[in-house]
């Protein structure tokens, strides 16, 4: 009973009128315009600032310079933050329209913990050193606990606040076997502390090759659960009379979520509350459709991680901050923020 | 036999007595002190329970004189004293927020408490001592903005936990930035800090952690009737006379003082505060925070995870926490398992 929907979510059923379906699209519009400027300062920004002329230069008509090879660079990583945001983005739209539940994200249902855990793993017991090999154990931890914490949460009677609990409990419990592992294994305590916190850094094409097919895969699932997604907000009984395969829905969207929160923990490390953030926002303009709220979501949140990561490089230049440090302190006190704004009924 | 019973002095002065509680409590000390006369026995010089005892009453020989009262006793009192105080925290903020899982280490003091000692360590390289201090004033800093962060006409006891898993994730992140930063001897001794350790723990431990329980205990246990009354809900006992916000901060500055200290002396023990009560609870079978047991059960659960922790990975291999960490995940699945059966969370 922690959070409930809003009324105006249920209120609405008819589609929006066109005049308002054009706002959308437009606005839709300015948003991948402003994914675009992010990524164009994500490439210019950094230890070696670059003009827009060279950042033109390096992309369109590169020759080897040291400009176009700082580019060639930075385009890797920033590929990699757009795809890894926009996964997170819709892993954690997906996550809140199916537990209905507005504090529902893959880093606090623990989804991005069990990725690490099992990476982790990989790297001090099985000698895994490359990413192929990573992103199967990331995967499997995610998957994992995915499905422990849903079925520990309640299943079919999951509230938020017990997704909550029971996620931060697993994520505890897997942060002390990440704490043995790192006492006993130095080499493996020198790797993690830079993975746990998670970074665009490591974003390279060999990177971005592995991941890409898994999360297109899980992205096209996502955004094609939009409308079972929506008959779903009304609640199981009016849903199965809609027609929605309940079962069906919940386990693809698990499937969904768990996919593209894997891959991209996989490829960079375990990054807190974009998930949670970006949906947030974008149900404020949308409305409660998710076939607004998902598309909007999977453009705004590589903005929001890409901003995070330049304002992680502006901050500790000439060094930087990691980017999962940035989303934690920008994102704890939103999360904080939404807690306060429920009604004490409502908690 | 009766559960209850009224015990009265010649002086007009009486008290009821719960027989079983009263029965647990007793068994949990003894199993306690029994455990730490063990495990003042071990480790790379062994000694007999026998010689143990004999040496704690003055009449040892010169060398387990030393080994004794010098080198193992403080460890273990430091072990009694921090699980007490984590076992008497994490019942004061489990019935506060009304819930089993909202121990110290889910809202974020432990976590905290790390970023404070993590600062000591990796900026200043300070001392052991440096670090406490720092760990102290995380834990304390953590404490207070969460209370801050809750407060909305009172503290509710949900708004509570969520407050305290947004900012224990604010802290880690800090605590990940610190350990990025330092180098790889600073990160060791960080992760070993991290992970709640009782080696090397002497009396300079001791006595401030001493002082500071013969002082909060008593104060704690003066308002359990209050907390008791407060578990029916703030509206009850308001009525039934229970001044509901000052007995809530009052208690709850008490338990971020308890778990911050127990945490400054002996790193984020995890799980200690969370199972402790818990299993009091299960073993009084007596409604209420069931704080005397929980402390009892505190203690006798850090010391006895320390002696496991010896016998199985030899001495000072690997840290007391590593031992509650596996213990008291398995403990977490099952209460998460059991409780949604009983449908209370």
């Amino acid at each position: 009973m922690l959070v409930e929907s809003p009324p105006e979510q249920r209120a609405e059923s008819a589609p929006a009128p066109p005049n308002r379906r054009a706002i959308r699209v437009l606005g839709l519009l300015v948003s991948v315009v402003i994914l675009v400027l992010v990524a164009l300062a994500s490439i210019a920004v950094g230890a070696k600032e670059l003009s827009l002329e060279q950042v033109w230069h390096g992309l369109f008509d590169a020759s080897g310079t040291y400009g176009d090879v700082v580019v060639a660079d930075r385009v890797s990583r920033t590929v990699l933050g757009l795809l890894a945001g926009a996964a997170l983005g819709l892993a954690g739209a997906v996550l809140q329209a199916l537990t209905r539940n507005p504090l529902a994200d893959p880093g606090l249902l623990g989804i991005n913990a069990g990725a690490s855990a099992a990476v982790v793993t990989a790297i001090t017991f099985f000698g895994v050193t490359s990413l192929s090999g990573y992103v199967w154990f990331a995967f499997f931890g995610a998957a994992a606990v995915g499905a422990l914490v849903w079925f520990l949460g309640g299943s079919r009677g999951a509230t938020p606040v017990r997704l909550a609990l029971a996620g931060t409990a697993i994520s505890a419990a897997l942060y002390g076997y990440l704490q043995a592992i790192m006492i006993l294994d130095d080499a493996a305590l020198g790797r993690m502390r830079f993975w746990t916190v998670g970074s665009l850094a490591s974003g390279s094409d060999s990177t971005i090759e592995q991941v890409v097919p898994f999360l297109l895969a899980g992205s096209l699932l996502a955004l094609a659960l939009a409308r079972p997604l929506n008959a779903m907000a009304m609640g199981d009984d009016t849903a199965k009379a809609l027609g929605a395969h309940l079962n069906r829905t919940r386990a693809l969207s698990m499937l969904a979520a768990t996919v593209l929160s894997g891959a991209a923990t996989a490829a960079c490390g375990p990054i807190m509350f974009v998930g949670l953030m970006v949906p947030h926002v974008v149900r404020s303009f949308t409305g409660p459709d998710q076939r607004w709220i998902l598309p909007y979501a999977a453009v705004l949140s590589p903005v929001l991680l890409l901003g995070a990561d330049v304002l992680g490089r502006i901050v500790a230049r000439p060094a930087e901050l990691q980017v999962g440090i940035v989303t934690a302190i920008l994102g704890g006190p939103v999360f904080i923020f939404l807690v306060r704004r429920r009604r004490t009924a409502q908690l | 036999m009766k559960t209850n019973r009224a015990v009265r002095t010649p002086g007009g002065l009486s008290v009821r007595l719960d027989v079983r509680t009263f029965t647990v409590v007793v068994l949990l000390l003894v199993v306690a002190l029994a455990a730490s006369v063990v495990l003042i026995g071990t480790g790379d010089f062994p000694i007999p329970a026998a010689d143990v005892l004999r040496t704690l009453v003055g009449e040892g020989d010169a060398g387990q004189e030393f080994i004794v009262n010098e080198l193992r006793l403080p460890r273990v009192l430091v072990g009694l004293l921090v699980g007490a105080s984590l076992g008497l925290g994490g019942a004061l903020f489990q019935s506060i927020s009304r819930n089993p899982l909202g121990s110290p280490d889910v809202l974020g003091l432990g976590q905290g408490a790390t970023a404070g000692a993590l600062t000591v360590i990796v900026l200043f390289s300070g001392s052991a001592n440096q670090v406490a201090l720092g760990a102290l004033v995380g834990g304390l800093v953590t404490g207070f903005a969460i209370y801050v962060l809750a407060w909305k006409r009172g503290v509710h006891g949900y708004r509570l936990v969520l407050v305290g898993i947004g900012v224990s994730a604010i802290v880690t992140a800090v605590s990940g930035y610190l350990l990025t930063k330092s180098d790889i001897v600073d990160a060791a001794r960080a992760v070993v800090w991290m992970t709640g350790s009782l080696a090397g723990r002497d009396w300079d431990q001791v006595w401030p952690l001493l002082a500071l329980c013969a002082v909060l205990v008593p104060l704690v246990l003066a308002q359990s009737r209050g907390l008791r009354m407060m578990e029916m809900g703030d509206d009850v006992s308001y009525a039934l006379g229970v001044r509901v916000e000052r007995v809530r901060l009052l208690l709850m500055l008490s338990a971020v003082l308890l778990t911050a200290s127990a945490t400054a002396a002996a790193g984020p023990v995890s799980f200690v505060a969370l199972t402790a009560p818990q299993l009091a609870r299960r073993l009084t079978r007596s409604p209420g925070p069931n704080l005397v047991a929980a402390l009892c059960m505190g203690a006798a659960l850090l010391v006895t995870a320390d002696w496991i922790s010896q016998r199985t990975f030899g001495a000072d291999q690997l840290p007391v926490g590593v031992v509650t960490g596996v213990v008291g995940g398995v403990y977490l699945l099952w209460l998460l398992v059991t409780e949604r059966r009983a449908g209370r969370i």
